[in-house]
């Protein structure tokens, strides 16, 4: 084989993979539809600014509260005259970033954690999940609302009180799988063929606890953005006048009784997005460990 | 038995003593305590003269221990708006957060109970594809978000019921059923698993075979042995639900724990946080610990581990 055809060799496998890939989700329809609306938001996140109809800042107060369908403003106005639809689309950002950013900072946080748990045991490990045992006490939302209350409001604190109190899930499931992965025999064959521990656990420990950490962290999102829009609702998290669609509820509470668009269509958005990224982590546990589904 | 109860009971002290820790220097951690005890607002000789009186000058392990000596007999201060003793805030709240998450347990176990039952038996038809559908969109929506839809519609809109404020049966239907959506999606799942499983035994196959009716079959068999796994989940929620009133409490203007809390921190009235988050933890923990009880009592297995 020439240099072109192992080149060409790589290509195909790649590209099988990705056909692979689509292939297994065109069996599901709920899968395809997550998928499709995670595209969608991620589009919506890059390039929100430039589809949006109007500038989702401009408050032009004369046309305050205007109902869905007029003056061309497909969703209606707020009550600063700002252009609901235009909100939600660059809102989207927010709730992606806030998702994605979360997962990756609990996941990393519960899997050093639930490596170190697992993989060491004895005390280091009982008081590890003495730590998760006291994080588990308190009930999701309330210790996110207090930290961020503590620590101050904004983007980068929301994602912060959001790590800390959802890191736990994840040192729960990643210690169980490392013990459960430990008493397997190439691990046992590993070291009593002298490989060392720090070797162990970056060849063969991490690479085996891959996929259940990708499938908890696509469950989580859903999760954190949902949690993200109540905390920015009770006034704390993402602030106005930024367009985050827990804020924009947030804000349109107190015109529940006169101008219901305001609250209708920016909880619609939190609802496809947390059906569409729940749809698809489903789809990936099935398809890669359906032996987690009990879990 | 005796052994596991004990032994549940020490963890649950020391989840506690240690969540009083972990609270105590997260308050410590985010810099100087005295402008979290005192409004925005507040003159430099008032903070200085705070932080004189409330310690904040003595070395971390002096404040820890009279933080912790106080706190187990129950004085976390006073309110720094009404000055008012924090716990006995927290404590008249109680009740009221108490009646919410009693009875959206009960709304959500009459409702999500039998829907998972049926739906088991009535596995992959139509009616069992709809109850799991519903559930799953059930699982997606805030729950804040679907109490104010609830407001609009039957408040502003129908104008049957009241949109806020507590007192009359009228008052808990909305909250109620706004705080039970959440739990009613989880037992249909849950129950639904739980139905399945027992459905596939061999014991069910058998005494199908020697002719027992459906109904039996489901009450007497599946429903009994499938209680076992719904009790703890059930247990376990009404923790979730205590605790996730916040939200809901703050919608509906529900004067409870959770809408206390809400208030103190916007208010930075620390002491009440304190106080509050103290005793969320005690009944979580307690809850847990009663779930855990329960599930060993049933299903000896546990006991041994």
């Amino acid at each position: 084989m020439n240099a072109t055809e192992v080149m060409d060799d790589q290509i195909n496998k790649k590209t099988s993979k990705v056909k692979n890939f689509f292939r297994k989700l065109s069996r599901s329809w709920t899968g395809m539809l997550g998928f499709g609306i995670i595209v969608l938001l991620l589009f919506l996140s890059i390039f929100g600014e430039w589809i949006a109809p109007y500038d989702p800042m401009d408050a032009p107060l004369s046309k305050g509260l205007l109902p869905p369908m007029t003056d061309g403003h497909i969703l209606g106005t707020d009550q600063l005259g700002r252009d609901i639809l235009s909100r939600i689309i660059v809102g989207a950002r927010v709730s992606v970033i806030i998702g994605v950013a979360t997962a990756v900072l609990a996941g990393l946080i519960g899997t050093i954690v639930g490596v170190i748990a697992g993989y060491f045991r004895g005390w280091v490990d009982v008081v590890l999940m003495r730590i998760v045992d006291v994080t588990l006490s308190f009930p999701f939302i309330l210790l996110v609302l207090v930290i961020n209350a503590i620590i101050g409001t904004g983007l980068t604190n929301i994602i912060i009180s959001l790590a800390v109190a959802g890191w736990v899930i994840f040192a729960r499931v990643i210690r169980s799988e490392v013990l459960a992965l430990r008493e397997k025999e190439f691990i046992t064959a590993a070291i009593a063929t002298g490989v060392s521990k720090f070797e162990i656990l970056v060849r063969h420990i991490l690479p085996n606890i891959f996929t259940p950490i990708i499938i908890l962290a696509s469950l989580q999102i859903g999760t954190y953005i949902i949690a993200e829009a109540s905390v920015s609702f009770l006034g704390f998290g993402v602030q106005p006048p930024e367009p985050a669609w827990g804020n924009m509820l947030n804000e349109g509470k107190d015109y529940i009784f006169s101008s219901w668009w305001l609250i209708t269509f920016p909880g619609i958005a939190i609802i496809i997005t947390a059906l569409g990224v729940n749809f698809f982590g489903d789809w990936l546990r099935d398809t890669l460990d359906p032996d987690l589904k009990g879990e | 038995m005796l052994d596991f109860i004990v032994k549940r009971l020490l963890q649950v002290i020391i989840v506690v003593f240690l969540a009083l820790t972990v609270v105590f220097f997260l308050i410590r951690l985010s810099g100087d305590p005295t402008t979290l005890f005192l409004p925005p607002d507040a003159p430099r000789e008032q903070i200085e003269e705070y932080r004189e009186q409330l310690g904040f000058n003595r070395p971390l392990y002096v404040q820890y221990g009279e933080f912790m000596i106080n706190a187990v007999q129950g004085d976390f201060g006073q309110s720094l708006r009404s000055g008012e003793d924090a716990l006995g805030l927290v404590m008249q709240r109680m009740p009221a957060t108490f009646q919410l998450a009693f009875a959206a347990l009960i709304v959500s176990m009459l409702i999500a109970i039998p829907l998972g039952v049926l739906s088991a038996y009535k596995r992959n038809t139509l009616f069992d594809r709809v109850g799991v559908g519903l559930s799953v969109v059930g699982q997606a929506i805030p729950n804040f978000w679907f109490g104010l839809i609830l407001i609009f519609i039957f408040a502003a809109q129908l104008q049957i019921l009241p949109s806020s404020g507590g007192g009359s049966i009228s008052h808990m239907i909305l909250p109620v059923i706004t705080l039970a959506l959440y739990s009613i999606s989880r037992f249909v799942r849950f129950t639904r698993s739980a139905m399945l499983d027992v459905l596939n035994q061999d014991y069910i196959r058998t005494s199908k075979a020697a002719g027992a009716t459906t109904s039996s079959l489901i009450m007497k068999y599946a429903l009994k042995n499938s209680l076992i796994p719904i009790i703890t989940l059930v247990a376990l929620d009404l923790g979730v639900l205590l605790g996730g009133a916040v939200v809901t409490e703050v919608v509906f203007s529900w004067p409870g724990v959770g809408r206390l809390l809400h208030q103190s921190l916007l208010n930075r009235d620390f002491p009440i946080v304190l106080a509050g988050v103290f005793i969320i933890a005690i009944i979580y923990a307690v809850i847990n610990f009663i779930a855990d009880v329960l599930y060993a009592y049933v299903n000896p297995q546990i006991r041994v581990k």
